[in-house]
């Protein structure tokens, strides 16, 4: 499977040169980029761990390139996104999140349902891949 | 309506009276109660209103814009002591000007200003009942139109607004840099709630985020809400660890009473849904109390606009979806249908522009363009986001995306379920061909020109956006529409 987190899942892996064009947009918006992994990409895990800070006084792309190619040589078997982050007041939020490292192989989710009064279920999504400890999940 | 309203000797408006002649018993003329005042400086702190009315012939415009002032706040037919008894010159709202609308021969532009005291903290019930009250059944009116409202900050404030908005939806479902996609399940009555089930599943799986029941959906013979409940959250959390995304169908718990409400959410609540649906035609006491459900239970709260057209469509009488847009904001709904523009439901672009503007943005500038009468601040309430939905398909994406950008649901109902290649190959396509789009003009590309060549270079990955592209491609809804700009030639979209 192929998860489709992120703003640009359904396209074809976005290249570098791609990446990086979001990133000049983001920046000329005066959006701060930051560099996130993980290997447990649970729909509802929101922290994923923070590849150094959001680099808010960094206005070149180049810079966030660089740090997206250390984040890919030292988890090259993670999942890791790009987030662009809005100060404005009002927003305060992220205004774009991609993909732009998966693993070779995406094992995806279980559905566990467990059967409740009535016809009711609970639901619980889980990930075949966090059945093996942090670090050894992909590759 | 008595004589003496329509006819006095008396030229303009009517001067102002002293303190015996004004409250001697018998009838004056409205602007002669003090409901017309071209002198008066609104205040910051009050509520103001822009009507466009179309008095009877023989009635003055001045003496129309003062009834109505009159009508929607302390006044009625004849002179009454009694105002004496309390701060009248305070409570009386007043018409302070009048102008003639644009290239039209009997209509004119009201705008009345009242003061905050006249008003209930935090009900548009008690607000809609003086505002829209009698007023429109008065006869020396032959139409009236409710345009804009200024609510001061002050008032702003006694109300909760949406219970989740814009930001915090994106933050809960993890979506962030495009328009959400979502569908309505077709046909919208008949199925049985084992197929229901089924199209929920294949839309989202495919890529949607959300799918939706229609606004006529409750619990008929063929399918009773429990069963629709729980076939659909099979459906959506199957979808969701198909994807690893956060998914959602908007669970309608439209009912007869607020108890059957409450019974359908909370039961919506408990198995896990994101959020729940409720239809303009509960009315606004009910659409406030889910407000606050929602708030309570962390609950996105989609509200469908059905019952709207009666009364926002003509431009001669009723209330601008610009107000009940505005109306709702207040009330608090995460998400309101507010029109495509391009689909086939009506809407002239700066008209449902406008629109979006008083949903999302947090300060409207006057906007005569797009019908915005007034200023408006809003004083830190959240943003709703506006849902486009009908007749609107992936060969439009370029034109969905410049007319109303970003934020916002694109529902794609037959465009989805109706794909030759079925429900989820249809789902595919509305998100590739989006998420292709935001790349573009991420990119710099001119989206408006190059629209057309970007999704044909998108569908040469991806199939069922050729489909989709070589189905509808050349579909489109290009009528006149009723309401439109009075201060510029009207556009129509390519």
């Amino acid at each position: 499977m192929r998860i489709t987190q992120g703003t640009f899942s359904f396209l074809p892996d976005l290249t570098d040169d791609q990446i990086r064009a979001q990133i000049e947009y983001s920046l000329a918006q005066g959006w701060a980029l930051s560099v996130e992994y993980t290997d447990d990409p649970h729909p509802r895990n929101t922290y994923w761990e923070m590849f150094g800070m959001p680099m808010f006084d960094l206005r070149d792309a180049a810079g966030v390139m660089a740090e997206i190619a250390s984040a890919r040589a030292t988890f090259p078997d993670h999942y890791i996104k790009v987030n662009a982050f809005d100060s404005t007041h009002g927003v305060e939020s992220l205004r774009l999140s991609f993909i732009v490292n998966r693993p070779e192989r995406e094992p995806g989710f279980a559905l566990v349902r467990e059967e409740a009064a009535g016809r009711s279920i609970r639901y619980t999504v889980r990930s075949y891949a966090v059945d093996r400890p942090e670090g050894e999940r992909y590759g | 309506m008595n004589q003496h309203h329509t006819s006095s000797s008396t030229g303009g408006a009517g001067a102002s009276l002293d303190s015996a002649d004004r409250y001697a018993a018998g009838v004056l003329k409205y602007a002669q109660m003090g409901y017309w005042d071209p002198d008066y400086e609104p205040k910051e702190t009050d509520i103001l209103a822009l009507f466009r009315i179309t008095p009877q012939v023989g009635v003055d415009p001045e003496e129309a814009a003062a009834a109505v002032a009159g009508e929607s706040s302390t006044a009625t037919w004849t002179v009454v002591w009694t105002d004496r008894l309390t701060a009248a010159d305070t409570y009386r709202a007043k018409a302070y000007r009048v102008e003639p609308v644009p290239g039209s021969q009997d209509q004119h532009f009201a705008w009345i200003a009242y003061d905050l005291d006249l008003f209930e903290p935090g009900s548009i019930a008690n607000l809609t009942a003086s505002i829209i009250g009698n007023v429109f059944g008065f006869k020396p009116l032959k139409a009236l139109r409710l345009e804009d409202m200024r609510f001061p900050a002050a008032f702003v404030k006694t109300f909760d607004g949406p219970p989740t908005g814009i930001v915090v939806e994106r933050e809960r479902l993890d979506k962030y840099g495009r328009p959400l996609l979502g569908a309505t399940t077709k046909p919208k009555l008949g199925l049985s709630g084992r197929n229901y089930g089924r199209v929920v599943y294949e839309a989202l799986r495919g890529g949607l985020d959300f799918t939706k029941d229609d606004e006529n959906i409750n619990s008929q013979p063929f399918m009773h809400w429990r069963d629709r409940f729980l076939f659909c959250m099979e459906a959506v959390n199957r979808a969701s660890a198909a994807t690893g995304e956060v998914k959602g169908h908007y669970l309608n718990v439209t009912a007869a009473t607020m108890e059957d409400m409450y019974e359908r959410a909370e039961f919506a609540r408990d198995l896990g849904s994101v959020i729940v649906m409720i239809d303009l035609v509960i009315g606004y006491t009910a659409i406030q109390s889910m407000s606050k459900w929602a708030r309570r239970n962390d609950m996105i709260l989609h509200l469908h606009r059905a019952g709207h057209g009666t009364y926002t469509r003509q431009k001669t009488h009723g209330v601008s979806f610009r107000v009940i847009s505005k109306w709702m904001r207040l009330a608090g709904v995460d998400h309101i249908h507010a029109g495509t523009v391009v689909g086939k439901l009506e809407g002239d672009p700066d008209m449902v522009q406008g629109y979006y503007d008083v949903l999302r943005e947090p300060h409207n500038d006057e906007n005569l363009r797009r019908g915005i009468y007034f200023e408006q601040d809003w004083a830190g309430l959240r943003k709703v986001m506006p849902v486009a939905s009908g007749g609107i398909h992936a060969g439009q994406m370029h034109q969905l995306l410049t007319y109303l950008g970003e934020d916002v649901v694109l529902q794609f109902g037959g465009g989805t379920i109706g794909h030759p290649m079925g429900i989820s190959a249809g789902a595919t396509a509305n998100r590739v061909a989006l998420e292709a789009m935001i790349l573009a003009r991420n990119e710099g590309r001119d989206i408006w020109e190059e629209g057309p060549q970007i999704l044909a270079d998108a569908a040469r990955d991806c199939s069922p956006l050729k489909a989709a592209l070589d189905t509808w491609g050349e579909i489109t809804f290009d009528y006149t529409s009723t309401d439109t700009p009075d201060f510029v030639p009207t556009a129509t979209p390519a």
